[in-house]
């Protein structure tokens, strides 16, 4: 779960294992989600530790992890520019059609 | 030591090789008696029971928090595996005896699992070995079982090769990065070997009456395991000594102990549910 | 998962009631959207956010107070589940069915899962894990006391299962609606996937209620002994808690230690009558006034000693917890010197073919 902190911060002991990000996919049709962090000195470990430790209760049918460090992410300064311009494009979502009266399955 | 077994009943008595062939009195005509059955199955109930309290011993222990978890989830599908051939031991000996009965109830003279299962933990290097040379053994038995005329093995073994699969698929991961890591770790991963490298030998010991006989297993596990060592830079260990008696019910001198931890509160309890 | 089949009891299917509320409104204040960032006055936008039951993520800007103390508290919760782990690891190979057993190993397997998932959630807050596990293992960050006392029978398993769970559950069921993103989310998947935990404890103690003597006996011993180490999980009162007024006012707390104190007894005292099993506190009684059971507080004196380290088994499970991470020392040594030699491995052969 470090949600893509800052991914530089690997303070204190020496070399301790890398942070990894896990997604796993719930069922077939569904896209993977983000479900945690965990670490691991590399991939093949990430992806054992990873099953262990989010799919105990056949919660996933496909784990993807990848490096932490890996992941850049957009910074909270930049927010707006980011993400408001999509705000306002409200066609891209289904509710904002109207469906006329009697036609189902839309 | 065969005047021993037999007294510890159900029915095999071991020939002066270590291996196992029909008690004398059952008529040799007979096609697979049923006490063979239960013995076979019994020995593989036992393996997976004694290698699942083996594993759980490390709860709380693992080198990383996450391997802890890795270790219980493979105990757990060896107390899987074990609780449903104990009870179907159980119904193929029709003596009323439930899995609990057969893992609380007998001494160690009654266990048939092999002595690789009961040997200490050791160190990670040596569980490891451990699980390496089990799951070797176990991939190629339950796949073959799940093959097999009788129904309820075959479920067994289809469930359960899929649980091994994944035990030797991470047994090996930590052999080849033992084997191939620090100098320390090299030299703990090969003592490893070299301790536990005879008692896989028990398993593959041929029976040609048994519902699979260990015998077609042995190409499967040799060309796992050298292909991992190979790639962990460890040496194959020559010897040839090969310590065996498991199947039998002549164990190392760790499973009593094992069994007395196993069974101290059931045992204080007698009737008692739990 | 392990056909929890003990007939349903009303208020622990009440707390997971709550802890799907607790993600529901989580989903609803993530809809409720916001927009306009933070801007020039990051401070007045985190007290908008918190103000507004909305979520702080990992990248906002926070009082770094605030940040200590879910830094502080995390922490505290992620040792809990991992020293958390002893007590009842003491149990598994000595479990008296292999139905038993397997619970139990699976419920031990939990709580390192649920301290790794609130290690992560930690992480996000810009500390790592080594970090926080090193504060442990020199004794500078504390874990929840009730773990420094011993499990001396059987008993004991169905006991922290129900008394020790129980309080945990009533603690943590709460904590789903933290203002802080990451812990909120952990803590909602731990309450769920702990559902099965203090229903297990209390089917063991039924069944041993209801079994032979000396089994009953074993279960009303164990009752004697947790009882009181459970009501002190809830900390100080609250005439003494120090922490407890800004982290409500952050919405990191949300009921006093009393209060949620007082809320375990008014269930505990039903559950047991239905065990068949004695509360030991002779003061226990309806307060038709309060609307609650009055009961004799905890020896607090008690609590702050065992903090302090002078209970039963605080220095073996903190023994116990440095030799597992010294003698793993060689290991995680290996796995990443591999790890290296086969990323150096890789580059080189890329490095061939770039030149091919």
């Amino acid at each position: 779960m470090s949600e893509y902190s800052e991914p530089t911060s690997q303070p204190g002991g020496a070399s301790p294992a890398p942070l990894w990000e896990v997604f796993v996919r719930a069922r077939r049709g569904l896209a993977h989600t983000h479900v945690g962090s965990l670490h691991a000195a590399d991939a093949e470990l990430a992806l054992h530790n990873a099953r262990d430790l989010y799919t105990r209760r056949q919660e996933g049918v496909s784990i993807w992890v990848l490096p932490a460090a890996a992941i850049t992410a957009s910074s909270p300064d930049e927010k707006d520019a980011f993400f408001d311009p999509a705000a306002d494009k409200v066609y891209r979502h289904p509710t904002f059609y109207e469906v006329p009266e009697g036609a189902a399955h839309l | 030591m065969t005047a021993y077994v037999e007294q510890t009943g159900p029915r095999a008595v071991p020939t002066a090789s270590g291996t196992t062939s029909a008690a004398p009195e059952l008529t040799p005509a007979a096609p697979e008696p049923v006490t063979k059955r239960f013995e076979f199955v019994l020995g593989l109930a036992d393996d997976a029971l004694v290698a699942a309290q083996r594993l759980a011993e490390w709860c709380t222990r693992g080198p990383e928090m996450e391997e802890d978890i890795a270790l219980s989830n493979i105990a757990l599908d060896q107390l899987g595996a074990a609780r449903l051939l104990l009870t179907y031991a159980g119904e193929l000996e029709g003596a009323g005896r439930d899995e609990d009965a057969l893992a609380y109830r007998r001494d160690d003279r009654e266990f048939r699992n092999c002595l690789l299962v009961e040997l200490p933990n050791g160190d990670f290097a040596v569980t490891m070995a451990k699980l390496l040379f089990l799951a070797a053994y176990q991939v190629p038995l339950y796949t073959a079982l799940a093959g097999c005329g009788d129904e309820r093995l075959a479920a067994i073994g289809a469930k359960a090769r899929k649980e091994s699969a994944y035990h030797l698929d991470h047994a090996s991961l930590w052999v080849r990065r033992l084997g191939d890591g620090t100098d320390e770790s090299h030299r703990r991963m090969q003592a490893a070997v070299d301790e536990v490298w005879p008692y896989p030998h028990e398993l593959l010991t041929p029976d040609p009456t048994a519902p699979v006989d260990p015998a077609t297993l042995r190409a499967d596990f040799d060309s796992v395991v050298s292909s991992v060592l190979t790639e962990a830079t460890l040496t194959v260990p020559e010897t040839s000594w090969t310590p065996a008696g498991g199947r039998n019910g002549v164990h190392t001198e760790h499973l009593s102990y094992l069994l007395a931890e196993l069974q101290v509160l059931h045992r204080a309890h007698p009737g008692a549910s739990w | 998962m392990y056909g929890n089949d003990f007939p349903a009891d009303d208020t622990s299917s009440g707390l997971l009631g709550e802890v799907e509320a607790a993600e529901m409104a989580l989903r609803e204040a993530a809809e409720r959207g916001r927009h306009g960032a933070a801007g020039a006055d990051p401070a007045a936008y985190f007290t908008e956010v918190i103000a507004a039951d909305q979520k702080v993520e990992p990248r906002d800007w926070m009082p770094e107070s605030y940040r200590a103390t879910l830094i502080r508290q995390i922490a505290q919760h992620a040792h809990s589940e991992i020293i958390g782990m002893q007590p009842e690891g003491n149990w598994i190979t000595r479990a008296p069915s292999l139905k038993r057993k397997a619970i139990l190993l699976a419920k031990v397997q939990d709580e390192a899962g649920h301290g790794l998932y609130l290690y992560a959630a930690a992480e996000t807050l810009g500390v790592s894990r080594d970090e926080l596990v090193d504060l442990l293992l020199a004794g500078r960050q504390k874990y929840s006391s009730i773990f420094n006392y011993p499990t001396l029978s059987w008993a004991d398993m169905g006991t922290i299962g129900w008394l020790v769970d129980g309080a945990a559950i009533v603690n943590q069921v709460p904590l789903c609606r933290c203002s802080y993103g990451p812990y909120a989310r952990a803590m909602i998947r731990i309450c769920k996937e702990e559902s099965f935990h203090q229903r297990q404890g209390y089917e063991i103690l039924h069944t041993l209620a209801h079994g032979t003597p000396a089994q009953r006996e074993m279960a009303q011993d164990s009752v004697n002994r947790w009882w009181y180490p459970s009501l002190a999980m809830f900390g100080p009162p609250d005439t003494d808690s120090t922490h407890s007024a800004q982290s409500m006012a952050w919405k990191i707390k949300r009921f006093s230690n009393d209060e949620l104190r007082q809320r375990f007894v008014d269930m505990c005292v039903g559950q047991a009558e239905v065990l068949g099993l004695t509360l030991p506190d002779p003061a226990l009684c309806w307060n038709d006034e309060r609307g609650a059971y009055d009961f004799t507080q905890p020896d607090y004196a008690e609590l702050m000693r065992v903090i302090k380290g002078a209970g039963p088994c605080n220095r073996q499970r903190m023994e116990h917890r440095r030799r597992s991470h010294r003698e793993g020392a060689w290991v995680r040594s290996a796995a990443a010197a591999y790890a290296a030699k086969q990323a150096s491995k890789k580059e080189q052969a890329s490095r061939k073919e770039r030149v091919a």
